[in-house]
């Protein structure tokens, strides 16, 4: 939904974000004591209360943990009781900011408390990523997350829309960005590393770990109230593409397109582009779908090929994105996550601060 | 404070599912060594097939056979193949283009070495000894260069088509309560039961999860409760479960132990079931080399005034 679908609604602002020091493991802590922290640093950084917020929705996955409904224990840091305004959605925390800019342009609340989290080290995340693969066709013969990234790779160079050594530039810029990341979970130099599954290498793909992030969202006026210079978020889409990798084509991204276009992103030029790309080769997809050029700064952060906490790298590009923009290093940037197989849900949201 | 705990847990389920008219045409014909795809409102053929038009969404169910044969649109080779996938030693994820179809199948390709598999090569598929119905039909596919083999036209109806999958899932993980829980634990073990304090609002909590719900701050202060406590309610269980071997009817209660900031739950022995009333005084039993209370019996005690246990009903 655009601006311009919708007449006289509100505008919503990011106006806080926090975020875990990412790691390969945190196995001395809970979920809900990962969380907890970000929960209230996010929170203090606004001055607001739990009994102050009018919406609370997370991103998470059962299959992470390997307990049912895992998420309602992760609601103890959040002071559930009295009982608030909650919901949850089984996915990146990116939708569950999408849940949650809906109930804010509606009236529904003035602000909104969005949180996710994702623990990869008890489990083996590429083989629990293939449970949300089709279940008659693909599941069965459990091709993991990096086997069906490397099909994807490969699809890239056999079009020339790469090669490996560009590839490895893409992990080398990221990783050497994430060095003034202090929450980054791979920084600076890193081996490219042998063949994981050919033509990706260690190099191209995301490190595995554990990690959380927090975002607080308000309307109009109350944005103003909490942030020096909120992050308004201009607009925000997301798309689906056909569940079946071989209808697709691999090397292109509509659904990104798309909910560009309808998140208003290439109206007018971007200076940031927090790209969700787990795998190098997924980069190259997303900047070819946008058409970013050179003038756009992707992934200062060092994007999800630095930390890929599972469930929250989505909602992270949108925290760093508005970060950026509070603090004034940004005026209008691009934030993207993904969910699925080889990009196989996008989202896309515009950030913009106030003019200078 | 000692090491986190730690435990393996594995999660095992057998999921079944049902299928739809052109999935059960497709996989029964996996079975009968026949591929079948559906043909589209614009006349593209998708194998593998799928009920509603990605494009349209329209509902399709013109079934079509394509060959046996295709052609690599893209590859990855796979030198350590994991558990449950379709070869064990390396081999090439392919999709593959069978001739007569428009979209391309996901599945694992035998070859030497990445030497050997190029995108554009032609490839059939090899036919599992053992066929069920399902995906794995396929064994994998094999390098071809023979003519492509002519589909015999099926008509995509067979005797005994399936009508469901089994698709058995496993996924292994290494389990860790957390700082809390595993207080929690341990404390158990030494027969003793511990909660944790509450900074705000000054509630124990047992068993301690790290955090206090209400005021969603973190609590550290340990506290030893019981290990006597007031039965808050219960209820009488009349069906015995599976693998279980506690004769019914027994009493499944709620019990808030002494200092506790609210209940937990336990089993009530030592006194017929339909005697078991709320305010009962109760204490934990633990059997021979237990990590954990097996039951909570009488203490004997004059029952608690409902007033005491009220607010942590
Ligand atoms: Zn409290």
């Amino acid at each position: 939904m655009t601006r311009e679908e919708a007449p006289g609604a509100r505008d919503v602002a990011v106006v806080a974000f926090a975020q875990t020091d990412h790691r390969r493991t945190s196995e001395e802590l809970s979920e809900v004591e990962m969380l907890m922290p970000v929960l209230h640093e996010v929170m203090a950084s606004t001055g607001l209360r739990t009994a102050d917020i009018g919406f609370t929705c997370s991103g998470s996955s059962d299959y992470l943990a390997g307990r049912a409904f895992s998420f309602t224990l992760a609601l103890d840091g959040v002071g559930a009781w009295p009982p608030i305004s909650e919901s949850h959605v089984e996915m990146d925390g990116a939708w569950a900011l999408y849940e949650a800019w809906v109930k804010l342009r509606t009236g529904d609340a003035d602000t909104a408390l969005v949180y996710s989290y994702g623990k990869s080290s008890p489990g083996s995340v590429r083989d629990v990523l293939t449970r949300q693969l089709d279940p008659y066709y693909l599941a069965p013969l459990w091709p993991d997350s990096v086997a069906l990234a490397a099909l994807q790779a490969q699809a890239l160079i056999d079009a020339g829309a790469t090669d490996e050594p560009a590839l490895a530039a893409v992990g080398a810029r990221s990783r050497a960005d994430a060095a003034g990341n202090p929450h980054a979970q791979l920084r600076g130099a890193v081996p490219q590393g042998e063949y994981l599954v050919r033509p990706l290498r260690t190099g191209d793909c995301p490190p595995i770990g554990d990690g959380a992030a927090a975002v607080v969202l308000a309307a109009g006026e109350r944005a103003r109230d909490l942030c020096e210079r909120p992050a308004w978020i201009r607009g925000i889409d997301h798309r689906i593409e056909a569940h079946g990798i071989g209808v697709r084509d691999l090397t292109d991204s509509p659904s990104t397109r798309i909910a560009a276009e309808r998140a208003g992103a290439l109206e007018r030029p971007v200076d940031t582009a927090e790209l969700h790309a787990p795998f190098s080769s997924q980069e190259v997809v997303l900047r070819r779908a946008l058409g970013l050029d050179e003038t756009v700064r992707v992934n200062p952060s060092g994007g999800a090929l630095a930390a890929n906490p599972i469930m929250a790298a989505g909602l992270v590009r949108i925290g760093e994105a508005a970060a950026r923009i509070h603090r004034g290093e940004s005026d209008r940037a691009l934030a993207h996550a993904t969910s699925g197989p080889c990009l196989q849900q996008n989202l896309v949201a515009v950030l913009e601060g106030d003019p200078r | 404070m000692s090491a986190i705990l730690k435990a393996p847990l594995t999660v095992e389920f057998p999921f079944t599912r049902s299928v739809g008219p052109v999935q059960s045409a497709f996989l029964t014909g996996l079975r009968e060594r026949v591929v079948l795809g559906v043909r589209t409102g614009d006349g593209k053929v998708l194998v593998p097939p799928v009920e509603y038009d990605p494009v349209t969404a329209e509902e399709i169910r013109d079934l079509v056979e394509v060959a046996p044969t295709g052609t690599v649109t893209t590859w990855a080779w796979n030198h350590e193949p994991r558990r449950g996938q379709p070869l064990a030693t390396p081999f090439a994820w392919v999709l593959v283009r069978l001739d007569g179809a428009d979209t391309a199948l996901l599945h694992a390709l035998d070859a030497p070495g990445p030497g050997a598999v190029r995108t554009g090569m032609r490839v059939r598929v090899r036919w599992a000894e053992e066929r069920s119905g399902a995906i794995t039909d396929i064994a994998c596919f094999e390098p071809y260069d023979g003519q492509p083999v002519e589909p015999a036209g099926h008509s995509g109806e067979f005797q005994e088509a399936i009508t469901g999958i089994v698709a058995a899932a496993r996924l292994d993980y290494t389990y860790s309560p957390g700082r809390a829980q595993t207080g929690y634990i341990e404390a158990l073990g030494d027969r003793r039961i511990v909660g944790e304090r509450c900074p705000s609002c000054r509630k124990v909590y047992v068993p301690p999860r790290g955090a206090c719900p209400t005021c969603g701050v973190a609590t550290e202060e340990r506290v030893e409760v019981g290990p006597a406590g007031t039965v808050t309610t219960f209820c009488i269980v009349n069906i015995k479960a599976k693998n279980l071997d506690i004769e019914v009817p027994y009493v499944y209660a709620h019990i808030a132990l002494d200092g506790a900031g609210l209940a937990l739950h336990g089993r009530i022995a030592g006194i017929p079931y339909d005697q078991v009333r709320m305010g009962l005084r109760v204490e934990p039993v633990w059997t021979e080399g237990a990590r954990y209370p097996d039951h909570y019996r009488p203490t004997g005690e004059p029952d608690a005034d409902y007033d005491t246990f009220k607010e942590l009903l």
